[in-house]
């Protein structure tokens, strides 16, 4: 058994130095003609392959006999772990630490942390606001980034042509992404998952190019320089305040953010864009209309996007189409897949490890979008519930109707096989 | 008595193959009436074209509920189901990931209102609303005996429980007329006989009339109050179980093979 | 007589620019085929044709040998080595996925094109390279030589050869026929004792090599190559294998066509900064219109 582990991965780490010895292991300058021969670097693939594919082996092994990836830990450990988190001074607690701590954070801070916390916490606006989409309703959107350019511009040209201020700014490039959201959504919602997922990347293909080649309007790839930064009764404010302004207004931004999803999560209509992502026929045989359904969601989603691309147009005080790539979106999804998809808590914690482990670990940042990338292919491996799934819900059900005894059940029908099992 | 449910001339092609072909049917209030025939005989084709997933290539088929008379020719499942007309389906399609509470939760959809909005400033009308629909859906779980496992997932039911859990999220759209594609599929006797007593409750509870697809003859003739015999697209006998038992075409088509295993 | 010049010069590039597409949408209809994924990393995979077939031209330019040597090895190589990434990108990233829900490998397939394209820039660069000058040129395309140049002609013939090999061996050799058949039903392939885990992996295989080729002749019709091609070329190839009915072979090789002299006509009468904008636009209206293609049929959705 040990033994055949050992060989297979010892192929595979020769199979890989083997495939990735062209691009890998040569560089040539075609101009110098001079060729470098990399074999260091296929002797660490060989190496790190090695590794990695029995690790590999080993998560199968374990997903094959359904056991967790991570070993659970002691249950004596474990059980004090849920004691922990259901005494209320935890429950409570916990968030109202993490606030407090957000709160201070700016005081104690650089300008240029603050700055950096200030871009995660668009990035956790961002993808909170992607959840509902495809977290909640399971409609997988690939041009993101189109929403949140529509919501930056609208700021950026307001501005530059009518110099509409940051707050005035902000309700209508979310009606303006909204608007594009109906646009889009309105004939392609219809769209199987698979095809509505490259149609949206189409469009928010497009809307960059849109961006690039209307240079006469929109700047082109110069773009649109020296856009406010968010304004407070026209008060005048030195960098070192106005980075801590925005910071706290992109704060409350993230918590009524949370608050808005959690309550859609749980409503009438987060309900049935749950059903819509666990199977779209049945839903629709539940008497909803599945159009309108993803029509708002897809709509509410955008319109998250507008704020948000607002938000980022106030803080970097700069924009250009470069900005809203298919990189963006990807980035972006991978924060909802790799939070797990509805979960809220996961979606937060996954944005801002995305954003500030490549900001804080300097090695890490080169790696970053490879990692990504592979990010998004294990985590629909090994955990496609994300690194913190959804929380269900507790329901209170009325005591008169829970005291009851049913009509039904007085009639003594043979369901205590059901019963005793239950 | 007027009927509830009526199909007249019913027929759906796929490209030249013929699957149902003028199937006539009706339905009377309370009635419990069963679709039967060999597989591939078009049944379930049939229910799709009565509940909008298919749109039928010829006839019509009216619902007469609430006072009024509704043609579903053309109309999409959801808005048929609003009108009253609620089915499970033969490959049991719960949402899976979603509690047994929530999946009746969601039937209940399309009989409440509360909005975006409502949601999002959670007004007085909408949290009430909401705690109505909870205890209205664990009403229904207790009535189909699933209301102690109302947190658990909907997947990690026993398979007889998750065909009861469909039933009972069908009748959260309160429906006129329940369709139920092969209930007792996969089922053993004992549940079989549940089945068939939770379905005549059912039907007594919520004056409703049932229309089922079923394969099982002991359960057919035991609790049906008429039967339709389809074979190839076509429907080649109505009647009682009795008349039905003894119709030779019947013998010949269908049940012939059936009494001699 | 001017104009009927400039009209031909059109058409060429646009067939050119067509096959192209084609050779990388027969990968796209391949695999969707069989499995139903949108492989969303094959332009990555033909992004990485024309990065092998660089290197390995490279190498062999050093030591001297004839351009067309050279330009021949590379793209055996290039085919090879692809074929392989092919294969190894299934086995990692979509097989383990089999049976999960739909949209599960479409985003491990995301993924995979961000892994490649950042695997390529930390490997080798992400600037632009110059691929070196190998086409050999060809004295009786002197006279025409206005309207179609070498590169042209030899994208051309390469490809149109390859997609004929390519119908030759769907249509008649035993792997293609139970390619086919797997296509058609699964299960019932399975059953007749087809191992549908093989023929996947040829799918992946060919499609690959196929992208490859369009990689290595795109690479040496352009002159320059960098890790960001893949994105807009795979997008318009699927364009075209939507345009022509995903899924459908002949479908891919008619939609690559139309796509390439669509754009290339409006970019010769009209304007060039509507190129890209015109096949994304092409392909989200096709899909909300006519998602099945031109060639494709439509489905019944089963329930």
């Amino acid at each position: 058994m040990f033994k055949t582990r050992i060989i297979k991965a010892l192929l595979a780490a020769l199979w890989f130095m083997v495939l990735t010895f062209p691009i890998v292991g040569i560089q040539v300058n075609t101009t110098a003609r001079n060729i470098n021969w990399r074999w260091d670097r296929i002797a660490s693939m060989g190496i790190g392959i090695f590794v990695l594919a029995l690790l590999w082996n080993w998560c199968f092994e374990r997903k094959a006999l359904g056991l967790p990836i991570i070993k659970k830990l002691p249950d004596s450990f474990h059980y004090s772990f849920n004691e922990l988190q259901n005494r209320p001074l935890f429950k409570k607690g916990l968030p109202i630490a993490i606030l407090a701590a957000m709160l201070l954070m700016p005081l104690v801070s650089s300008i240029y942390q603050t700055n950096i916390m200030i871009s995660a916490m668009v990035y956790v606006i961002l993808a909170l606001g992607l959840n509902i989409i495809v977290g909640l309703a399971g409609q997988l959107v690939l041009g993101y980034a189109a929403f949140y350019a529509v919501g930056a511009y609208t700021y950026g040209l307001l501005y530059h042509y009518f110099g509409l201020t940051f707050w005035a700014c902000l309700p209508l490039g979310g009606l303006a992404a909204v608007i594009a959201g109906f646009l889009l959504g309105l004939p392609v919602l219809g769209l199987r998952g698979d095809y509505l997922a490259i149609v949206t990347l189409g469009f928010g293909e497009i809307v960059r190019l849109l961006l690039l080649s209307q240079g006469d309007i929109t700047g082109g790839p110069r773009g649109i320089s020296n856009i406010p930064r968010p304004s407070f009764f026209g008060m005048k404010m030195t960098l070192d305040q106005v980075t801590n302004y925005t910071y706290y207004l992109v704060l409350a931004g993230v918590l009524i953010t949370i608050l808005v999803i959690s309550r859609l999560k749980n409503s009438r209509i987060g309900l049935a864009l749950q059903a819509l992502r666990e199977d779209e026929i049945a839903c629709e045989a539940m008497g909803i209309n599945t159009t309108r359904i993803k029509l708002t969601a897809f709509m509410l989603c955008s319109c998250w996007a507008g704020f948000a691309g607002v938000i980022f147009a106030a803080k970097t005080t700069y924009l250009n189409p470069a900005s809203f790539t298919f990189m963006d979106s990807a980035m972006i999804l991978s924060m909802v897949v790799l939070g797990g998809m509805g979960s809220i808590s996961g979606v937060v914690l996954a944005a801002m490890l995305l954003i500030l482990a490549p900001e804080y670990l300097r090695a890490f940042s080169e790696y970053r979008m490879l990692l990504f990338g592979a990010v998004m292919v294990l985590m629909m491996i090994f955990r496609p519930q994300g690194i913190i799934a959804g929380a269900h819900r507790d329901y209170h059900i009325s005591e008169n109707i829970r005291e009851k005894a049913s009509p039904e059940d007085e009639e003594g029908n043979a369901d205590s096989a059901e019963r005793a099992s239950a | 008595m007027n009927p509830v449910l009526e199909v007249k001339k019913l027929s759906r092609y796929f490209g030249g193959l013929k699957a149902v072909s003028e199937v006539d049917l009706s339905i009377a209030p309370n009635e419990i009436v069963a679709l039967i025939g060999p597989n591939g005989a078009g049944k379930t084709t049939f229910f799709n074209c009565i509940t909008g997933i298919y749109e039928p290539s010829e006839g019509e088929v009216l619902l007469h509920a609430n006072g009024t008379t509704t043609s579903l020719n053309g109309k999409k499942p959801h808005a048929i189901t609003a009108l009253g007309l609620a089915r499970t389906f033969q490959n049991i399609r719960l949402f899976q990931e979603m509690t047994v509470l929530e999946n009746v939760m969601v039937g209940f959809h399309c009989r409440t209102s509360a909005g975006i909005m409502g949601a999002l400033l959670h007004t007085p009308a909408a949290l009430r609303e909401e705690q109505e629909t909870i205890d209205q859906a664990y009403g229904l779980l207790r009535s189909v005996n699933l209301h102690n496992s109302y947190a658990a997932k909907a997947r990690n039911l026993p398979y007889g429980a998750q065909r009861r859990l469909e039933i009972a999220r069908a009748l959260a759209t309160s429906p006129a007329v329940l369709l139920l594609d092969e209930p007792a599929a996969g089922m053993n006797p004992f549940e079989t006989r549940e089945l068939e007593t939770l379905v005549q409750r059912i039907r007594e509870a919520h004056k409703l009339c049932v229309l089922l697809i079923e394969h099982d003859m002991n359960i057919v003739m035991s609790m049906s109050d008429r039967i339709y015999v389809m074979e190839y697209g076509s429907c080649i006998a109505e009647g009682t179980p009795m008349e039905i038992r003894h119709n030779p075409k019947v013998i010949k088509a269908y049940l012939g093979e059936e009494s001699h295993a | 007589m001017e104009q009927l010049l400039y009209f031909f010069e059109l058409f060429f590039g646009g067939l050119t620019r067509g096959s192209i597409y084609a050779l990388i949408a027969l990968g796209y209809t391949l695999v969707y085929g069989i499995i139903e994924l949108i492989n969303f990393a094959h332009g990555e995979i033909y992004m990485l044709g024309a990065f092998t077939a660089m290197v390995v031209a490279g190498v062999l330019g050093v030591y001297g040998l004839p351009s067309a040597a050279i330009l021949i090895i590379a793209a055996l190589c290039a085919v090879v080595w692809v074929g392989a990434y092919g294969f190894t990108i299934e086995k990692i990233a979509y097989k383990p996925l089999r049976g999960a829900p739909r949209l599960s490998p479409l985003i491990s397939a995301i993924g995979m094109s961000i892994f490649l394209q950042n695997y390529v820039i930390l490997a080798q660069t992400s600037d632009f390279v110059s691929f070196p000058q190998l086409l050999p040129e060809l004295p009786f395309l002197e006279k025409i030589g206005s309207i179609m140049g070498e590169s042209d002609f030899i994208i051309l013939v390469t490809s149109t050869a390859t997609m004929i090999a390519l119908t030759l061996f769907i249509r008649y050799s035993k792997t293609g026929k139970a390619m086919r058949a797997t296509a058609q039903n699964r299960t019932m392939a399975l059953l007749l004792g087809i191992d549908a885990n093989k023929i996947i992996s040829m799918t992946f295989i060919i499609g690959s090599a196929l992208a490859a080729i369009g990689g290595v002749l795109i690479a040496a019709h352009m002159g320059q190559i960098n890790f960001a091609i893949g994105f807009l070329a795979g997008m318009k190839a699927f364009t075209a294998a939507v345009l022509g009915g995903i899924g459908s072979v002949p479908g891919a090789m008619v939609g690559g066509l139309v796509l390439g002299l669509c754009e290339s006509f409006t970019t010769g009468y009209f304007s060039g900064d509507y190129e890209d904008v015109l096949s994304f636009g092409i392909l989200v209206l096709i899909l909300v219109l006519r998602p099945d293609g031109i060639l494709g049929k439509a489905k019944v959705q089963k329930v």
